[in-house]
C-alpha cells in the first residue's frame, strides 16, 4: 500500500514539477546548466589517468559553479560499447562530452557526425571534425625533468622504466626520460620492461623488482596502478611516479612524478562552449599551459639538482628549451634531429626509436 | 643485489606461482566432484577485498587471510545454492558469480582505495635458508607460499589416500552410484565447492595483503581464468597443476628478466609477454597428451547438475 501512496505522491511530484517548469520555461532556459559528461576508461580510484581527469572534472565543476551539470561514466570499454555509451550521453542532452580514451576515437568521429549539435572532445587522439575536437598533454616535458633527477642522484646507472606497450606515446615518454638523465649523467643507461597491459599491478611490481635485482636504483612507469612505486619504497629504492602523485605509496622512494593537470583545460574549453566560441583544435599542451606538472621534489634532492629543475622547467615556461632539441641520436647511432633544430610535433607522435642512453632494443615494426 | 641472479628470478617465479597454485587446487577439489565453477575470478576479487579490509582494520594480515577465505567460501555457496540446490546451469551461474564478484568487490573496496598495507615480513627457515643459490629463494618466503606447498601434499593424500577423498571422486564420476551406496551427493558437493571457494579467497588474499599490498579495483588481472585453465590442462592432478603454474609464472618471470638485462633481443614484446600462456599450454598438453589419463582424472560429470529423487 505505501508503495502505491509514494507512487501517487511521486506522481504528482512530476506533475506540478512539470507544470512549474512550462511555466517558467523562458526564465528556465536562460538558467539551464549545459550538461557536460565524461567517459573514463577505467575507475576512477585513488591515482592514475582517470583519476587526473576526475580531477580535472571536479575543478572544473567547481569553477563554472551552477552554469554546468557534469555526469561521469567509467570503466567504459574501447570497442563497441563506448559508442552507445557517448551516443546515449549525446541524445540525452549532454552537450559537451569529453572522452578519455584513445581508441574511443572512431566512435567519437561517428557519434559527432551524427549529433552536428553536440560538442565532443577525444582526449590523445588525432581526428578533428566541425564539433570535434582533441586535446592531449606534453608528458614528456615532465618526464625529461625526471629525468634529469634520476641522472643526478642515480647510484648504479641503471634507470628502470616499466612500460605497457610499445606505441608512440610511451616510446616518446621513455626517450625523454632518458634523455633528461643523459643531459646529467653521460653514464646513465634506462632499461624498459614491456609488461603489456595498463594494469596490472602484480605484473607491474615482478617488473619492478626485476629491474632493481638487475640493478636499477631509479625507477618509473608507463602504466596505471601505484604498484611501482610502492615496490620501489619498500626496496628502499627511489621512483617517479607517473600520472599522479603517489607519495602516499612512497613517501621516501618518489623523488618527483609527472601528472597531468585537466582543471584549466576542461574549465576554459567548457566556457568557451557556454559562450558559444568554441572552435574544433587539436590542443597539446604542456608545462607552459598548466596541463602539466611535476610532484615537488622530495626533500631528499639537493638543493643544486632542484636549481637545475627549476632553472629547466622555467625554460619550458618560456618555451626557450625543448626536451628534443637537437642533436636527437638513436641508439643506433643515426641522428634523428640535428643540431640546431627541433622535433616536430609530428616526428614526436610518431616516435619509433629509442635514443641512445636506452639500453633496451626497440623492435622497428 | 648480493642475491645471484637465480636466486632471485627462482624467488620470482614461486611468488607469480603461488596465488595461481592455491586456487587452482580449490578448483580441482570442486571439479573432482563434478562441479564445474568458473567463478575463480570473482571469488578471488571478493577474498582480496575482505582480506584487505581485514587486516587493514585488525593490523593482522593473518585475519585478512581468514577473512578472505571467509568470503570465498561466502561466495561459492552462494554458487553451490544456485547451482546445488536450484540446479541452474553451471557454466552460466559461474560466469555470473565472475561478473558479480568482480562488480562488488569493486563496490565494497571503494573506501579502501587510498590505503596501503605494510609490506608483511617473510619467514625464513632456519639452516634450510642458508643452502647456496635455492635457500634464499625456496626458504625466504612468504608464509602463503608455505602454505601452497602443505596444500599441495594435503590435496594429493586427501584424493588418493583417503576414505573421504574416494568418496569426492565417486561422486565426481558417477552421482548416482554415490547417492545409491548412501552417500549425500548435493552434501558432499557443496563441501566440495565451500573448499574451491575458501582456496580461490585466500589466493585473493594472497595478492592483496603479500604481493601487492594494495587493493585496487581489477587487480586479480585474469589470474582466476588461468588457475581454471590450468586445472584443466593438467589434466586434473595436482602435482601437474603445480608445475604448470611454476612454469607459468617462470616463463613469466624469465621474459621480464630478459627484457629488464639490456640484452639486444630481436623478439617483439607483446610474444614475449604471450610467452608464458603459449608455454604452458605447450607443455601440459605435451605431458598430458595421453587420451586414457584424460579419461581416467577428469570427472565424468563435471558440470552436470544431479538430482537425487530423479
Amino acid at each position: 500500500m505505501s508503495n502505491r501512496r509514494n507512487f501517487i505522491k511521486a506522481a504528482s511530484g512530476v506533475a506540478v514539477a512539470t507544470a512549474l517548469g512550462f511555466g517558467l520555461l523562458g526564465a528556465a532556459q536562460a538558467a539551464d546548466p549545459l550538461k557536460v559528461g565524461f567517459v573514463y576508461i577505467s575507475p576512477i580510484g585513488d591515482a592514475g589517468w582517470t583519476y587526473q581527469h576526475d580531477q580535472g572534472r571536479l575543478q572544473m565543476e567547481k569553477a563554472l559553479g551552477d552554469k554546468v551539470a557534469t555526469k561521469y561514466i567509467e570503466n567504459v570499454p574501447e570497442g563497441a560499447d563506448a559508442e552507445r555509451v557517448i551516443r546515449e550521453l549525446a541524445s540525452s542532452g549532454y552537450n559537451l562530452i569529453y572522452a578519455t580514451s584513445f581508441g574511443y576515437m572512431n566512435y567519437v568521429e561517428r557519434v559527432a557526425k551524427q549529433f552536428p549539435n553536440v560538442t565532443l572532445m577525444h582526449a590523445t587522439g588525432y581526428k578533428t571534425g566541425k564539433n570535434f575536437g582533441n586535446y592531449n598533454a606534453r608528458f614528456y616535458e615532465g618526464r625529461y625533468l625526471n629525468g634529469v633527477v634520476a641522472g643526478k642522484m642515480s647510484k648504479s646507472n641503471v634507470l628502470g622504466y616499466v612500460a605497457a606497450f610499445p606505441i608512440p606515446e610511451v616510446v616518446m615518454g621513455i626517450n625523454a626520460f632518458a634523455r633528461g638523465a643523459r643531459s646529467v649523467n653521460p653514464d646513465a643507461e634506462v632499461r624498459v620492461i614491456w609488461v603489456n597491459s595498463w594494469y596490472d599491478p602484480g605484473k607491474e611490481r615482478e617488473a619492478t623488482l626485476t629491474l632493481i635485482s638487475q640493478g636499477a636504483d631509479m625507477l618509473t612507469h608507463h602504466t596505471d596502478s601505484t604498484a611501482v612505486v610502492q615496490a620501489a619504497e619498500e626496496k628502499g629504492v627511489n621512483a617517479f611516479s607517473y600520472h599522479s602523485d603517489m607519495s602516499k605509496y612512497g613517501a621516501k622512494a618518489q623523488l618527483s612524478g609527472t601528472t597531468h593537470q585537466w582543471g584549466k583545460f576542461y574549465t576554459d574549453t567548457t566556457q568557451s562552449v557556454l559562450d558559444g566560441t568554441w572552435k574544433p583544435a587539436s590542443t597539446w599542451g604542456g608545462i607552459k599551459e598548466g596541463m602539466i606538472e611535476i610532484v615537488p621534489l622530495n626533500s631528499s634532492v639537493p638543493a643544486d639538482v632542484k636549481a637545475l629543475v627549476d632553472k629547466l622547467e622555467g625554460d619550458m615556461r618560456a618555451g626557450t628549451f625543448h626536451p628534443f632539441a637537437g642533436p636527437v641520436v638513436d641508439q643506433d647511432g643515426k641522428t634523428r634531429v640535428a643540431a640546431g633544430e627541433v622535433i616536430s610535433d609530428e616526428d614526436l607522435s610518431h616516435m619509433k626509436y629509442f635514443v641512445e642512453g636506452v639500453a633496451s632494443k626497440l623492435r622497428q615494426n | 643485489m648480493e642475491q645471484s641472479l637465480i636466486t632471485s628470478m627462482l624467488f620470482a617465479t614461486l611468488v607469480a606461482g603461488t596465488p595461481l597454485i592455491i586456487v587452482a587446487l580449490g578448483e580441482l577439489i570442486t571439479e573432482k566432484a563434478g562441479v564445474l565453477n568458473l567463478g575463480a575470478e570473482g571469488t578471488m576479487a571478493m577474498g582480496a577485498v575482505a582480506a584487505f579490509a581485514a587486516t587493514h582494520y585488525t593490523g593482522n594480515p593473518y585475519l585478512g587471510v581468514l577473512a578472505g577465505m571467509a568470503a570465498g567460501a561466502l561466495m561459492s555457496l552462494l554458487f553451490g545454492l544456485l547451482t546445488l540446490t536450484l540446479m541452474a546451469n553451471q557454466v552460466a551461474s559461474g560466469l555470473a558469480l565472475t561478473i558479480f564478484g568482480v562488480g562488488l568487490s569493486a563496490f565494497v573496496g571503494k573506501p579502501f582505495e587510498s590505503l596501503t598495507l605494510p609490506a608483511v615480513p617473510a619467514i625464513r627457515i632456519p639452516l634450510l635458508a642458508d643452502i647456496p643459490l635455492l635457500g634464499p629463494a625456496l626458504f625466504n618466503q612468504q608464509s602463503l607460499v608455505y602454505f601452497s606447498w602443505a596444500l599441495l601434499g594435503g590435496v594429493i593424500w586427501f584424493l588418493y589416500k583417503s576414505r573421504a577423498g574416494l568418496i569426492l571422486r565417486a561422486v565426481g564420476e558417477s552421482p548416482s552410484s554415490a547417492h545409491s551406496i548412501g552417500y549425500s551427493v548435493i552434501g558432499i558437493r557443496y563441501l566440495a565447492t565451500t573448499f574451491g571457494g575458501a582456496m580461490a579467497g585466500i589466493g585473493g588474499a594472497f595478492l592483496s595483503v603479500f604481493y601487492t599490498p594494495l587493493w585496487v579495483e581489477g587487480m586479480v588481472s585474469g589470474r582466476g581464468w588461468i588457475a581454471l585453465a590450468l586445472v584443466v590442462f593438467a589434466t586434473w592432478r595436482p602435482l601437474r597443476v603445480m608445475a604448470g603454474a611454476y612454469l607459468f609464472g617462470g616463463v613469466m618471470i624469465s621474459q621480464l628478466f630478459i627484457q629488464g638485462s639490456g640484452l639486444q633481443i630481436e623478439v617483439p614484446s607483446q610474444l614475449l609477454s604471450a610467452l608464458p600462456y603459449l608455454a604452458t599450454i605447450f607443455v601440459l598438453v605435451l605431458i598430458s597428451r595421453n587420451q586414457q589419463t584424460i579419461r581416467l582424472n577428469s570427472p565424468m560429470s563435471l558440470g552436470q547438475p544431479y538430482r537425487p529423487d530423479a
